[in-house]
């Protein structure tokens, strides 16, 4: 099955729960290594989208995800908010004109967001990012995309890779951001950003699951 | 965790109102984004425009007026503002001149500033960047962000406003800008976390025997934690990593500036400047100038930092020229 707009609206609103409700969870992640806000950073992000969207009628996947690029940039703050706001915008380039997307769109769009990702931030793989949760994530999405998977299949690929790509910035040292400042004492703690890249993919994957 | 709340996400919102409200004739807030303005801004001179996460009080709303900053964008706690915020902030202020940001080094805050320019370039107004790196907890690596922008932040206004009011160039201030930057070199310390409101808790624990050396501005944690020590051993260690930082040498004249988290009380601040001063005397460091107090916080974590500029002739008479904000005046 393919997700369309009405799909995808869903698929943002679930998004938004998902991060109310791992708002302490990831402010905790943050306290640990970082500055405490992330968690209150995307719930009030998300929660801008959500009113935006409400507010909003849309019948083009591109304008969808430039709505939420741009709310996430003007809302969330820190470092997060450029940097999730650049992943949907970019992805809006790769949707324009779309009514709905399958495996093969969505990975293109995953993609070109992580680019942007990388562009902005300039974090490489073990950096201690979501860049390390990102990237597999996308990798295993194109792998489906190449194979002719579908998009819950795929997006089980996704939300795998990014969970062991989460997992695996435990023991790293940050190179980036403000974790980075700790040096050795980063290792031993969970990347906030990367665990809310996973949290993202498992919520559009439930919610593509629900509505199949 | 008790703190002086209404509604936990308005918190930001009306502290601005209410440093608005106390200094009609010092500032203004911007009718559509949160921006705190020079009252009689714009003027016809370059403006000077700095902004970060709030938690900071007074920096950087407290440093607008004359003399020092044309606009300060405050974010949410201890987050960096977004790039409506400076882009509006900019063109309310900008006086023809030209438009200096002045950004503490975290990466949210430097990417924010970016985006902003970058608007800004697009609508044709011309727009510089310094990045205030003073930390010298933090390594200068290529491997992390670099060191974090910190208590020099608080001279470099003063002395940067200074020389935009005295009428200087886009190109002029930003050059002296960096060259202060290139002068100044700060320390922190926390006997106590400090708690985010919106969090409810403290960001970290530090048990009633211990502190931490090397402490940023944001509760986040430093590089060493270590059993309590007497202020006189804790300024001497901090003093002398500032010192064989930059470094500093017998014969130099600096500000000293010894500031407060926000939690500890004035009479510490000043029992470790008294442990400061003796510490430079048996260096040779000539004290020109000198500065007490809670100038940029760390909501209410008890600790301070130890901050140090090397003067010359130029930076000593703008750092005695006048200035009026909330937060910083003398001289009128």
């Amino acid at each position: 099955m393919n997700l369309d707009v009405q799909g995808m609206l869903k698929v943002f609103d679930a998004i938004g729960e998902t991060m109310a409700a791992h708002k302490e969870y990831l402010t905790e992640l943050d306290s640990a290594i970082g500055d405490a806000d992330h968690g209150i950073n995307m719930n009030r992000g998300f929660h801008k989208v959500h009113d935006k969207l409400s507010a909003g009628s849309y019948t083009d996947l591109g304008a969808l995800f430039k709505d939420v690029g741009m709310t996430l940039m003007g809302n969330v703050g820190g470092a997060s908010g450029p940097l999730y706001g650049t992943f949907f915008m970019r992805m809006s380039t790769k949707l324009a004109g779309r009514q709905d997307v399958d495996t093969v769109s969505l990975a293109d769009a995953m993609e070109e967001g992580l680019k942007g990702i990388v562009a902005l931030g300039k974090a490489q793989l073990q950096d201690k990012t979501m860049v390390d949760a990102l990237t597999p994530a996308v990798e295993a999405l194109k792998k489906a995309s190449d194979n002719g998977v579908d998009l819950c299949g795929a997006l089980e690929a996704g939300v795998a890779a990014a969970q062991s790509g989460m997992e695996s910035t435990i023991p790293l040292v940050a190179r980036k951001g403000r974790a980075s400042y700790l040096g050795e004492r980063s290792a031993g703690h969970q990347d906030p950003g990367a665990t809310s890249i996973y949290l993202i993919l498992s919520t559009i994957l439930r919610s593509v699951k629900e509505s199949s | 965790m008790k703190k002086l709340l209404n509604k936990v996400d308005d918190v930001v919102v009306e502290s601005l109102a209410g440093l608005a409200a106390a200094h009609p004739g010092l500032v203004k807030l911007h009718p559509s984004v949160k921006a705190v303005l020079r009252a009689d801004a714009p003027q016809k001179k370059v403006a000077i425009l700095s902004g970060g996460g709030s938690g900071h009080e007074p920096l950087h709303g407290g440093y607008v007026g004359y003399g020092m900053l044309d606009a300060a964008c405050p974010g949410e706690v201890f987050t960096s503002p977004t790039p409506d915020q400076m882009y509006e902030a900019a063109k309310a202020v900008d006086g023809g001149k030209g438009v200096l940001f002045i950004v503490k080094n975290y990466t949210g805050d430097v990417m924010n500033f970016q985006m902003a320019a970058d608007l800004l370039a697009a609508d044709g107004i011309p727009v510089a960047q310094v990045v205030v790196d003073d930390d010298v907890a933090v390594q200068d690596s290529l491997y992390t962000a670099g060191r974090r922008g910190v208590g020099g932040t608080v001279l470099i206004e003063k002395i940067v406003g200074a020389k935009a009011e005295a009428g200087a160039s886009l190109e002029e201030v930003k050059a002296l800008c960096e060259k202060v930057n290139s002068q100044v070199r700060s320390m922190g310390m926390a006997l106590t976390s400090c708690a985010v409101p919106a969090a409810g808790k403290p960001t970290f624990e530090l048990g009633e025997d211990e502190m931490e050396i090397g402490i940023g501005i944001h509760g986040e944690p430093g590089r060493e934690r270590m059993k309590l020590k007497t202020a006189k051993e804790i300024v001497e260690m901090m003093a002398k990593a500032i010192v064989d930082d930059l470094p500093f040498k017998a014969g130099d004249e600096v500000v000293a500036f010894v500031n407060g988290m926000g939690g500890t009380p004035q009479m510490e601040l000043y029992l470790a400047y008294n442990d400061l001063v003796n510490f430079l005397k048996g260096k040779g460091i000539v004290i020109a100038r000198s500065l007490v107090g809670n100038y940029i916080t760390s909501l209410e974590m008890q600790g301070f930092s130890i901050t140090l500029l090397k003067l010359d002739g130029e930076m000593k008479a703008l750092w005695d020229a006048p200035v009026e904000t909330a937060g910083l005046r003398w001289g009128r």
